[in-house]
């Protein structure tokens, strides 16, 4: 298959692998953190941290748009469903999303119309042929997403189609990792920046992480001789004390990112001014709301929306993980009150988070012997 | 401790309702059947919850399997809820080493249902029924409102007479048996999320892999019946999950070889796009057997000469550790653990 069979060549694989291992320093740990819940998911698929140095430690970063959802913005989107003559429509990894109340799948048991869709137009499709209905949309997702969503609003507008809305709570990945490299406990060495995040955005938002805080950024693709590149490039910057943004998935992502995506984005949306992350808490500017000239295909403006907040479970250490203090099954919770079925922690829920990944992919390992949180 | 021994209401089943999930045949499936069902309707022969419950009568053992089948559309690339439900009975008799004597099958109707698609239905069932060898002895009939079926559902239920050679029982099986596979995976389940149309895919060569996998246990009895130690048609929860009901009921570890496993490539594509795996994806047409290791090549060799077994293979192993874990391992030495399906396969966003 081509543009995947490519990048999963074994003998390439162990090539790089080798070259990682011969390039880092023995007696230093490296801590390099994939941003994007879709490399946590690759690296665990893949089984890539049988092939890296014991010494080379990857820490999963916020990049699950499903699961720094919190909780309280999953209950206010189910609200909606109640209304009577609502067809509520979310991606298939919303579905499993739990609120205080049920996850879509279970208010969808109960006789709640939600559906799943594949993308933001197919709501827009359904609001078509459904005109006696409202048809709204739970619009989740960093940059790879919102551009979809802002498109289809834009089509909606343009077809005078009233009887659907966005409820919008897609957020933007730089003020994330921002966060995290001023959280005091931050230990990482470097980044691997996201893949689809970055189609889109392009590679300049990073270049903050380079010039302030001093740590490389290498954007990777999502094969596994992808992210084994972008690991050993990392390795070289912080082996030649660099910190700079290079770009390894440079057949899909332009360094100047998707100007017709970020225009769409821009007709649409304004940042809000703060926004609240499971497992993160509150960061300013770091998701989207529509404009005020799409009021009218506001879920939040056309709905009495109860703005209901809930406290992170404080069992929970999602913080600490996505930090990259903790790894999942140092977590109290892991594998026994909180798993795939029951997430309890942020991580668990998306097949993308680093905890769910981790259950599903690496639980038979003995963790006993690495039970103890990784010191600096 | 197996399932014959495990005290009643081990498992508990505390869901407040029933959902989808509990019918797509993974964990929740199993919850719902050892937590809720199996505790009240205990007794030995349903004990060990196979496709086919298996008994002597009269000194001959038998082997019964009912079944339903609700599909959405009623017809698909390469077959159609009345063949299914005729393949998919005579495979669980298959894979309990029976041969099918009879059939029934129930038709629940929707008023509205139009003539030519129940006909079309009833002649597929019949067509199929002729390529298995099997007779249809009975069934019935009930129609119900509008809105309150897909078109119509299929009831079966099927009995048949076990080979006296085949001696199947998870706990024989040991480690250093290997695992077969009678040809590539997926075909069924991606064909039927492609034919609902909700996907902008096309695969216009991917056809549903439904089909009687009766020639393929008969060449496994023919070559190497000693030897044969499981059988199971991996259909929803797809080869994850029949292989881990496998690790835990021998209470050992199953290494799979990633590279190994046949898929075509369109099964492949959809899955990298849809964010799925292969492993969680549905067959209606394919055979895992475990076959002693001295065994396992004229096994495989029988399989493969099977007409549609072309790409059977030899797909893993049984080994001592992790215990009751099935472990994928890839050409480049990455591993990693496959569980059961939880809920449905839903897609990634990203």
């Amino acid at each position: 298959m081509k543009y995947v069979d490519e990048f999963r060549d074994p003998q390439l694989i162990r090539n790089v692998a080798g070259e990682i291992a011969r390039s880092v320093d023995p007696n230093h740990e490296y801590r390099i953190m994939e941003v994007c819940g879709g490399h946590t998911h690759a690296i665990y698929r893949h089984g890539l941290q049988d092939v890296l140095p014991e010494n080379l430690r990857l820490v999963h970063g916020p990049g699950c748009p499903v699961c720094v959802l919190p909780t309280g913005r999953v209950d206010d989107g189910l609200s909606i469903a109640e209304h009577p003559g609502v067809i509520l429509t979310a991606f298939g990894d919303m579905m499993r999303v739990p609120g205080t109340r049920g996850t879509p799948l279970e208010l969808k048991a109960r006789g709640a119309d939600i559906r799943m869709v594949y993308s933001p137009l197919d709501a827009l499709r359904l609001a078509q042929n459904e005109p006696t209905k409202h048809v709204c949309f739970f619009a989740i997702g960093f940059e790879t997403t919102a551009p979809s969503t802002a498109l289809t609003l834009l089509r909606a507008k343009a077809l005078g189609v009233r009887n659907f809305s966005i409820f919008c709570n897609h957020v933007t990945i730089v003020p994330a990792i921002r966060a995290i490299l001023e959280s005091p406990d931050m230990r990482l060495d470097g980044f691997i920046g996201p893949g689809h995040v970055s189609t889109v955005s392009g590679c300049r938002p990073y270049e903050f992480i380079a010039r302030d805080y001093g740590k490389p950024v290498v954007v990777a693709g999502f094969e596994p001789l992808d992210l084994l590149e972008a690991i050993l490039m990392v390795v070289r910057q912080l082996n030649a004390k660099e910190a700079k943004v290079e770009n390894q998935y440079r057949r899909i992502v332009p360094w100047e990112g998707n100007m017709p995506a970020l225009r769409a984005m821009s007709d649409v949306f304004e940042l809000r001014p703060y926004f609240e992350w499971r497992g993160l808490g509150f960061i300013s500017q770091s998701a989207l709301k529509l404009l005020p000239a799409y009021a009218a295909w506001d879920a939040e403006v056309q709905f009495e929306i109860p703005g209901v907040r809930v406290t992170d479970p404080r069992a929970a250490q999602c913080g600490e993980v996505l930090k990259g203090v903790l790894r999942p099954p140092q977590c109290k919770l892991f594998g026994k009150e909180c798993n795939p079925e029951h997430p309890v922690g942020a991580l668990m829920v998306s097949s993308e988070g680093a905890c769910a990944a981790y259950y599903r992919y690496v639980r038979y390992e003995d963790d006993a012997a690495n039970a103890q949180p990784v010191t600096s | 401790m197996d399932i014959l021994e495990r005290p009643p209401g081990e498992v508990r089943f505390r869901d407040p309702q029933i959902e989808m999930a509990h019918g797509a045949g993974g964990k929740l499936t199993r919850r719902l059947i050892e937590g809720l069902i199996l505790p009240l309707l205990r007794n030995p022969v349903l004990a060990p919850l196979s496709d086919s419950a298996v008994f002597d009568m009269n000194g001959v053992r038998v082997a019964t399997t009912a079944d339903a089948y609700v599909v959405k559309p009623l017809r698909f690339a390469g077959g159609s809820i009345g063949e299914l439900a005729v393949n998919g009975t005579v495979n669980d008799l298959a894979v309990a080493g029976a041969h099918p004597v009879g059939l029934m099958a129930t038709f629940i109707l929707e008023a509205g249902l139009r003539g030519d698609d129940l006909r079309l239905e009833v002649e597929a069932v019949a067509s199929a029924a002729r390529r298995a060898g099997v007779a249809i002895f009975g069934g019935d009939t009930k129609v119900v409102e509008h809105g309150f079926a897909d078109g119509m559902y299929v009831s079966t239920f099927g009995i048949g007479t076990v080979d006296p050679r085949a001696r199947l029982d998870a706990r024989a099986v040991r480690a250093g048996d290997r695992i077969l596979l009678s040809g590539p995976i997926g075909d069924h389940g991606i064909t039927i999320l492609l034919a609902r149309g909700e996907l902008d895919l096309e695969a216009d060569t991917l056809v549903s892999d439904t089909r009687s996998v009766l020639p393929f246990v008969d060449a496994l009895l023919d070559s190497a019946a000693a030897g044969l130690r499981w059988m199971r048609d991996p259909t929803r929860g797809g080869v994850a999950t029949a292989l881990n009901e496998l690790a835990s009921e021998c209470a050992l570890g199953i290494a799979i070889f990633e590279d190994a496993i046949p898929l075509r490539d369109e099964v492949r594509g959809a899955c990298e796009i849809l964010g799925l795996d292969p492993l969680h994806i549905a067959n209606e047409g394919q055979l895992l057997a475990v076959v002693a290791a001295e065994e396992a090549d004229v096994a495989l060799e029988a399989m493969q000469a099977v007409p549609g077994g072309e790409r059977a293979a030899c797909i893993g192993e049984v080994r001592t550790a992790p215990a009751k874990t099935v472990l994928a391992h890839n050409g480049y030495g990455g591993s990693r653990a496959v569980d059961m399906l939880v809920g449905d396969p839903l897609p990634r966003i990203c």
